[in-house]
């Protein structure tokens, strides 16, 4: 059960509250029409399954309904970092 | 019945309040303020257990949470069963009705023991997987008669009358044991002014204060605690648990605190009170104070009755008042347990020996012993135990001074109780819950907390430290760190002043060697409950079985109900010893919550029978209630199925309902569908982008059916959407799919079209909606409404706006059903006054609800298909035929165009959807059913689709049905079959999935 | 009754407008909890008890979406509604029959007299320039009310926020999840709280509530 902070409704809150939305900063391809199977496949299929480091979107479905980042280690499961979609990460894996 | 063992004074029980209680059909008395274990021992019960695989007669060995054998099934009624209650931790009350919960037929003489005793050897580890493997068929035979003859308790058959809930709790600081380090660091904190919870598993707070004799700050150990609860109780902040088991430690400081409300007065709850509350704490910081449980001492038929541990019978004699046996022979390697000697002796009963593993034996306390004139015996050990239902006597032999092999000669002594203590293990349980590995202290001989990413702090025994003026001190210490890492200001606690004891240092030792080597010497026990001796793991060692993880799991050491918590690191010990290795390079197997087994009751919470999931209604409900509907749950609403009269058959009100609807008039409550109320000037280009097909040139008053598919091209919901305004749209969903598309629809918004102007709001429940469909619907719907109904101005695909039954409407005429239809939507506190006009005015026209069922079978005559019944995530809009309903040539690449694009999608050979017509029309398809081209080719057969949606058409006098059929569009008039499980072969014609009315011209009247 | 324009001149709509407060003589309106017959319940049930519950039915619900950027947005809120929206997170206001809380950093509630929907409604359309959405979603949800002193127990049992009188002072309002449903939660009194429930949810709610406040003793009040 984690605790997140949203950043919206800037304060804490119990994870029943949120929805996991996978990982962040996949942006969709400006023409699509145009990629190659092999880039839309990576676009729509491919995700990072890191030990450590996770840059995730989470939705605050009971709350404000935003969507905002996540940056969490998937061993400790600890929280590092939240920030707003558009914004980029200040914790970032090394490498 | 007598308290034989009972102490005329001392304890902390009330003997002004006798209770009664019954244990295996016999009464027995006890006082206030005991536990079953020492009421049973007061009263010299011996055996309260059968072991698991030799049914080996057992007796109490503790006095606490780590109790092994004294697990018995408590109730006095069948409802109020519950199983594997420890005795230790089990409060008395008057009427208490107990038993053991294994042997048969009973614990006193179990048939199973006779197995025991014709084969020593007979269960070795592993024995289950090996002997009982085969035939596997005859497991289940095995199984029943494993389980009568030894079990582990049995659930009650009748439904828990009880009340259970949950309720959710927020701190700065959760301190997890009210011992002496608790109790200090969560007094600190509260005089820093954190918001504090300290629970404990025990009916009074003071850990093993409890039954200690110490003086602390010049009071009794039992008055300091007094003062200090006093105390935490002033602080309106504070909040305290006993009876309260902090069963697990969870990510981000999340806990969960069993707490037992009533368990301890009585049978049943209180009426209106609840039996259990599960705490559910989010802490900012945790102090864990668990403390640390004493280990017994491994040696030969430690396992009968009468074998203990040392400070459980200290904690007897003075907590309790009884003094469980009348010769005491004690075996320690350590200083501490000399304690017990002195408890023993001041007791009034004979101490017939301390033997002391050690050479040298000479702390304060030592000291104390043999003033008392008790002999001490040092570098010796008891090598085994005499009797069978209880000790009679102990074999002791010198031993190396590694303790390693016996080496001298054995004398033998009579007496009827053993107390042992190999030193003490931190309670690193929790700790462990949260994926920390413990580490290995070689200085206190144990494992403690390893490092945590949790705002976690540690004190007293958890952390090794035992002596009372440290434990104090480290409590004192996690409060002001927990306090000033809250930000507050730490307080200043006075530290009492306790005696101070030297004590000479412990030796390492788990298992006592024997004159003969572990294989044959008597069973030396390592694992209670799950029988798992010395000798079981030296034998898995030896079968390769060297890992902890995979030793624990051949001999089922720390499997039970108690989870190894007295023998896993003797048996970590004895295994790494046999491989030739270190603890720490051993290793130790983790802990997993619960710490203490939990009733699923309490897990469950006020979440069972109503209220286990929600119901949702429309606001007709209270008509569907009374007009006999049957309902299909449809995500979380109940949605009436179809509305039978007496005596009818489902098949009857099906048919009854489907022709109303294409004779004259029928009604739906749609209301269940997802609605979304979208506006902004972007909205039309954002659901061109969302939609597969064309939103351009859509004009207000107009309605639309659209399909959504994924990034990957797959249909994922449909519905539709009406223009109300240039920037101004309702959409609809599909019921189940209503959250998920708003939720879909916002997070293209928020992270990838952001500039488009448009917002989205949710208005399912606002709405109430009614279809009135069939040819009446015109007819019906004009008696009520101002609106021009006729073809000419109100067009198919068209809505209005207009007053109904006296209530501002939107009406749409929109048809799912292929008839003239009209889906009425008013402000949903008008729901059921507009559904009550309709059928005022509906009588003459047989105005018939129809329900989900007769609404599938009319919209598959039509061939309309049901998203998430004819889709399941691998379907394109081709795939069932609807590439009218894509348009490619829309400038943006919308959502799934891509997708579709891809090599896999634009297969000739896909799975398509077509209608199939069974060869013999009065024949149904079962739904799932898988096509083949040829049925009596080999299995596995190779499978072309499967039905998808299948009905009676009571309409067209015969079966239909869709379903997928590889390059089935292409296919029509070709057969497929059907081959089913029953053996029956189902022969089907692929057709047009629209079986009635294919130009559509019903609905455009 | 009617904003919209006859669909002959359907180019010149933008959004659809609609008075949806019936003002025929028999027409009924009802509740979300309705058929629980409160008021029934209220005169048979005078006894104390620690946990009070009133629903504040039938009253008007708009939901407002705009950005604070939006100058005329807000600007046009507070001309409208005599109050200016919010902006501090989980915040509320009251001015005389309307309040409004904050959802969201660009979605309030307000909450008014049923009356007054539409004219606010027309107001706010009226008022404000630029992009914003205002929807009538009266229907779909009501107002429960839980007071007494035992009313903070029973929240805990229901939601997963942080009731404590330091971390949700009077006037906080936070949405969250409540027991297996949602409410937006706002504390409008020492001992008072109000819940924003949905329509289809509330009789399971009200089922809750007389099954989490049974300890305490609850009174229904009208």
């Amino acid at each position: 059960m984690l605790h997140i902070y949203c950043p919206h409704c800037c304060e804490l809150r119990e994870e029943e509250e949120f929805h996991a939305k996978g990982q962040a900063h996949i942006a969709r391809p400006l023409d699509p029409d145009n990629c190659t199977d092999a880039e839309w496949g990576n676009y729509v299929f491919y995700r990072k399954n890191p030990r450590g480091l996770h840059h995730e979107i989470w939705y605050h479905s009971t709350g404000c309904r935003k969507f905002f980042n996540v940056t969490r280690d998937t061993q400790t499961y600890a929280i590092k970092e939240v920030y707003k979609i558009g914004e980029q990460p200040q914790v970032v894996a090394e490498g | 019945m007598s308290q034989k063992n009972r102490l005329q004074s001392g304890g902390r029980i009330d003997r002004s309040k006798a209770l009664t209680f019954t244990y295996n059909g016999r009464q027995y008395k006890g006082y206030q303020g005991d536990t079953i274990a020492s009421a049973l021992l007061a009263n010299g019960v011996d055996i309260v257990a059968r072991s698991f695989k030799y049914s080996r007669p057992r007796g109490i060995v503790a006095a606490g949470a780590e109790e092994p054998n004294a697990v018995l099934q408590v109730g006095a009624t069948e409802a109020t069963q519950v199983p594997n209650v420890r005795a230790t931790q089990q409060e008395l009350y008057d009427g208490l009705v107990c038993g053991a919960t294994n042997g048969w037929p009973s614990v006193e003489s179990d048939m199973m023991g006779l197995m025991g005793k014709v084969g020593g050897n007979m269960m070795p580890p592993g024995f289950y997987y090996k002997t009982f493997m085969y035939p596997q068929s005859m497991w289940k035979t095995y199984e029943k008669f494993i389980r009568m003859a030894a079990g582990l308790g049995r659930a009650p058959k009748e439904v828990d009358q009880d009340e259970y809930d949950a309720v959710n709790q927020h701190c700065d600081l959760m301190v997890v044991g009210a011992g002496p380090a608790g109790l200090m660091a969560a007094l600190t904190a509260a005089r820093s002014g954190a918001r504090v919870i300290i629970a404990d598993e025990q009916s009074e707070f003071g850990g093993h204060l409890l039954s200690s004799r110490e003086r602390i700050g010049g009071k009794s150990a039992a008055d300091w605690v007094a003062d200090i609860v006093e105390e935490l109780a002033s602080y309106p902040d504070v909040l305290m648990l006993p009876r309260s088991t902090v069963n697990g430690y969870h990510d981000h400081n999340f806990l969960t605190i069993n707490e037992n409300r009533s368990d301890y007065k009585g049978d049943k709850a209180p009426a209106d009170q609840v039996r259990q509350r599960m705490h559910r704490v989010r802490a900012h910081w945790v102090v864990l104070a668990t403390g640390a449980h004493e280990r017994p001492l491994v040696y030969g038929y430690n396992d009968v009755p009468g074998c203990m541990i040392a400070s459980a019978v200290s904690t007897y004699i003075n907590r309790y008042g009884v003094v469980p046996g009348n010769k005491l022979v004690l075996m320690t390697t350590n200083d501490s347990a000399y304690q017990t000697a002195l408890d023993w002796a001041d007791a009034g009963r004979e101490v017939v020996a301390v033997v002391d593993t050690r050479a040298k034996a000479e702390g304060d306390l030592v000291e104390a012993v043999r003033k008392r004139g008790i002999k001490v015996i040092t570098g010796s050990a008891v090598i085994e135990v005499s009797g069978k239902k209880r000790v009679s006597g102990v074999t002791v032999a010198a031993i190396d001074a590694k303790g390693d092999k016996v080496v001298g000669g054995a004398q033998h002594m009579s007496c009827d109780t053993v107390a042992s203590s190999g030193g003490w293990s931190p309670v690193v349980h929790l700790s462990c819950h949260t994926g920390s590995r413990p580490v290995w202290r070689e200085d206190i001989f144990g494992f403690v907390p390893g490092p945590t990413v949790q705002k976690q702090l540690i004190a007293g025994g958890i952390n090794g430290t035992y002596a009372l003026e440290k434990v104090l001190a480290e409590g004192v210490e996690a409060g002001r760190e927990a306090a000033t890492r809250l930000g507050l200001t730490a307080a200043d606690v006075q530290l009492p002043n306790v005696r101070s004891l030297s004590e000479g240092k412990a030796m390492e030792l788990y298992h006592i060697p024997h004159t003969k080597p572990t294989s044959r010497a008597p069973k030396q026990f390592v694992d209670y409950q799950n029988d798992v001796t010395a000798a079981a793991i030296e034998l898995a060692t030896r079968e390769g079985f060297e890992a902890i993880e995979h030793v624990k799991r051949y001999t089922a050491m720390g499997f039970g109900t108690d989870q190894g918590k007295l023998g896993n690191i003797n048996g970590m010990a004895i295994t790494a010893k046999s491989v030739g290795q270190t603890i720490p390079e051993t290793g130790t197997t983790v802990f997993r919550p619960n710490y203490t087994p939990i009733a699923f009751g309490a897990i469950a919470g006020r979440n069972c029978k109503e209220l286990f999931e929600p119901k949702r209604f429309s606001a007709m409900h209270k008509w569907h209630e009374e007009n006999g509907a049957l309902y299909e749950d449809v995500g979380q609403w109940k949605r009436p199925w179809y509305f039978p009269k007496a005596g009818e058959t489902m098949q009857q009100s099906l048919d009854r309902e489907c022709k109303a609807v294409r004779e004259s008039v029928g009604i739906l409550d749609a209301s269940t569908l997802g609605k979304i109320d979208i506006q902004g000037k972007d909205a039309r280009e954002f659901l061109a982008r969302v939609y597969t097909n064309a939103w351009a040139k859509l004009g207000v008053g107009k309605c639309r059916y659209g399909l959504m598919c994924k990034e990957d091209g797959m249909v994922f919901d449909d519905g539709v959407t009406s223009c109300l305004g240039e920037n101004h749209f309702l959409m609809t969903t599909t019921t189940g799919g209503a959250a998920g598309v708003l939720e879909w629809l916002e997070l293209y918004h928020q992270t990838e079209w952001p500039e488009l102007e448009v917002y989205f709001t949710s208005v399912t429940d606002h709405w109430a909606t009614m279809t009135i469909s069939g040819p009446n619907s015109r007819k019906l719907l004009a008696e009520l409404t101002d609106i021009d109904l006729s073809n000419d101005t109100f067009k198919f695909m068209d809505w209005r706006e207009g007053s109904v039954a006296g209530v501002p409407a939107r009406v749409f005429r929109i048809s799912f059903t292929g008839e003239l239809s009209f889906e009425v939507n008013v402000q949903a506190n008008y729901g059921l006054h507009v559904w009550e006009k309709l059928f005022e005015h509906g009588a003459k026209y047989n105005l018939t609800p129809y329900g989900t069922e007769t609404m599938h079978i009319l919209r598959a005559e039509k061939g309309f298909i049901i998203a998430g019944q004819d889709t399941d995530g691998s379907v394109t809009p081709h795939d069932l035929g609807m590439s009218w309903c894509v348009a490619d040539s829309k400038p943006f690449s919308y959502i799934g165009k891509r997708g579709m694009m891809r090599s896999d999608c634009v297969r000739k050979d896909r799975k398509q959807m077509v209608g199939l017509k069974t060869k013999d029309p009065k024949v149904v398809l079962p739904e799932g059913a898988q096509a083949v081209a040829d049925p009596k080719q080999p299995i596995p057969m190779d499978l072309l689709g499967h039905v998808s949606s299948s009905y009676w058409s009571a309409n067209l006098n015969r079966s239909i049905a869709l379903g997928f059929v590889k390059g089935g569009l292409e296919r029509m008039g070709e057969t497929v079959y059907y081959p089913l499980a029953d053996g029956r072969v189902i022969e089907a014609e692929i057709c047009s999935p629209i079986f009635l009315d294919p130009k559509g011209e019903r609905q455009n009247v | 009754m009617s904003e919209t324009l006859a669909p002959e001149k359907e180019a010149t709509v933008t959004v659809a407008v609609m008075n949806q407060l019936s003002t025929a003589k028999d027409v009924r309106a009802e509740s979300p909890l309705h058929h629980a017959e409160l008021d029934k319940l209220a005169s048979r049930n005078p006894r104390a008890g620690g946990v009070s519950l009133r629903e504040l039915k039938l009253l008007g619900h708009l939901t407002l979406r705009g950005s604070q950027q939006n100058q005329s947005f807000m600007n046009g809120c507070a001309e409208v509604l005599g109050v200016a929206l919010p902006t501090l997170p989980l915040t509320s206001v009251e001015k005389g029959s309307v309040s409004i809380r904050w959802v969201s950093p660009d979605e309030w509630l307000v909450v008014l007299p049923a009356d007054q929907a539409f004219e606010v409604e027309r107001g706010l359309r009226a008022a404000i320039e630029g992009h914003y959405q205002v929807v009538n979603v009266s229907g779909g949800q009501t107002i429960l009310e839980l007071s007494g002193p035992n009313a903070r127990d029973v929240l805990k049992k229901s939601t997963v926020l942080d009731v404590h009188p330091s971390q949700f002072p009077v006037g906080k309002v936070a949405g969250s999840v409540f027991a297996k449903s949602t409410a937006l939660v706002r504390r409008s009194g020492e001992d008072t709280w109000e819940l924003v429930v949905r329509r289809s949810f509330a009789d399971y709610i009200w089922l809750w509530l007389q099954d989490a406040s049974r300890e305490y003793g609850l009174v229904i009040k009208h």
